[in-house]
């Protein structure tokens, strides 16, 4: 499959990826390309530029900050599963990065790519929504609560790039996700996250975009085990219905992976 | 057109390419290594697997242009001297193929996860067989031939 035609510029930094998409007219910036690519293979989207970011060594690191894990935008999925400071932080998170996709796919997708798409089946979303993660960009700090905005939606402008991802380190997470055998995307993921006093439950797949389940934080916050949130499911309404699940056995499914997410997180 | 150079099994090449030209694409059709083969095209069946700087990826999802620098493996540049590479020998050893269009894939990524530890026991290997699909085999004697292959380059 061949894509429409297009114009490739490599930024050397992110001053020039800025002014490189400033001057094209229908501009993607392209970062590991693992969804991008593939949506421009089957012409779901044909941008007249693609400003490659993906090899710029600025966005590509994670650190410790102030009790935060910081992780570059530009860092691959690979190389956040492998992380011994994710691993030490939020295990949970690592074991997410080491579930996206495949090998070969995560050793391109990177963080930034993914929130950027903001696919509504992507793991990263239920990780950076639940864990309360603040999307720092090339603009502002964008906090999680108020960058997912709808299918495919985000709260980043034209030309606005994310350049690293906040993580609090949680008192304890868990993350639990069925899914799609083929595709390797979240039919349903769950996200489940400890914070100080709060508990944050986060859940991708299942509906146009990520959103919480303040009635499973509620019943976690006053008793943390599998069972408290077993009698609480979603509306099935807002869910999405396709052929790989009907809207009614997410709903199902939501319930099941919030209580594994839950074990999980009380499995050190 | 614009230019682009890569190490491509030990060799510098360079040619000039469209910029929608797929890694594949240019390996097979500019280069002539039509060892790389084009199965799903939806970056899911890994037939297309090759190394990039020591990486194993999906050539049918990055853009030949993306590659501009880089030092590429692909399944002809594993054998040496006309001796097999320890992961080839073991899938013919193993009878790890049977129509072999996924073979070249299965073996780059099976020497990824061999050179990254991840080959060490039949769960992981199968873990690690995600992003490869092979339609004749059922995989047994492809995960034979991996755990094989771990065994002969660990000694």
């Amino acid at each position: 499959m061949i894509p429409y035609a297009f114009n490739y510029h490599r930024a050397a930094n992110l001053a020039e990826a800025q002014a490189m998409f400033a001057r094209a007219s229908e501009a993607k910036f392209l970062a590991g390309g693992q969804t991008l690519i593939p949506a421009m293979k089957q012409r779901l989207s044909a941008p007249s530029d693609l400003i490659d970011i993906g090899r710029l060594e600025e966005l590509s690191f994670i650190k410790e900050r102030e009790g935060s894990i910081v992780i570059g935008a530009g860092t691959r999925h690979g190389d956040v599963a492998a992380s011994a400071l994710v691993h030490g932080g939020i295990p949970a998170l690592a074991g997410l990065a080491g579930e996206i996709g495949d090998p070969a796919v995560r050793n391109m997708g990177t963080l930034g790519g993914s929130l950027a798409t903001s696919d509504p089946a992507a793991d990263y979303p239920a990780a950076v929504l639940a864990l309360a993660a603040e999307i720092i960009t090339t603009r502002r700090a964008i906090p999680a609560d108020g960058y997912f905005l709808g299918l495919f939606q985000t709260a980043l402008e034209d030309g606005e790039i994310i350049a690293e991802v906040r993580f609090p380190v949680p008192r304890r997470a868990g993350y639990a996700k069925f899914r799609n055998p083929a595709s390797h995307y979240a039919v349903v993921g769950v996200f489940v996250a400890e914070i100080d006093s709060t508990v944050r439950v986060a859940v991708t797949g299942a509906g146009p975009c990520v959103f919480r389940v303040p009635e499973m934080e509620e019943a976690l916050r006053r008793n943390f085990e599998p069972v408290s949130v077993g009698g609480i499911s979603v509306a099935e309404g807002d869910l999405n219905s396709d052929l790989h699940a009907s809207a009614e056995y997410r709903a199902h499914l939501v319930t099941v992976m919030a209580k594994r997410a839950v074990a999980a997180a009380m499995t050190p | 057109m614009p230019l682009v150079s890569m190490t491509v099994n030990g060799e510098r090449k360079s040619a000039e390419v469209e910029d929608r030209t797929l890694l594949v694409y240019f390996l097979r059709e500019t280069l002539g290594l039509t060892g790389t083969h084009i199965g799903c095209d939806t970056s899911q069946c890994g037939a297309c697997v090759v190394h990039m700087n020591g990486r194993a990826v999906k050539s049918c999802s990055i853009f030949a242009r993306q590659a501009d620098g880089a030092d590429v493996t692909t399944i002809e540049g594993l054998a040496r001297d006309g001796n097999l590479h320890p992961v080839q020998a073991a899938f013919r050893e193993h009878h790890a193929l049977q129509c072999g269009f996924c073979t070249p894939g299965m073996i780059m990524s099976a020497l990824d996860m061999i050179r990254r530890g991840r080959a060490n026991d039949r769960d992981a290997i199968r873990r690690e067989l995600d992003g490869n699909f092979c339609r004749c085999t059922g995989y047994q004697n492809i995960v034979d031939a991996i755990e094989a292959a771990a065994r002969e380059m660990a000694a």
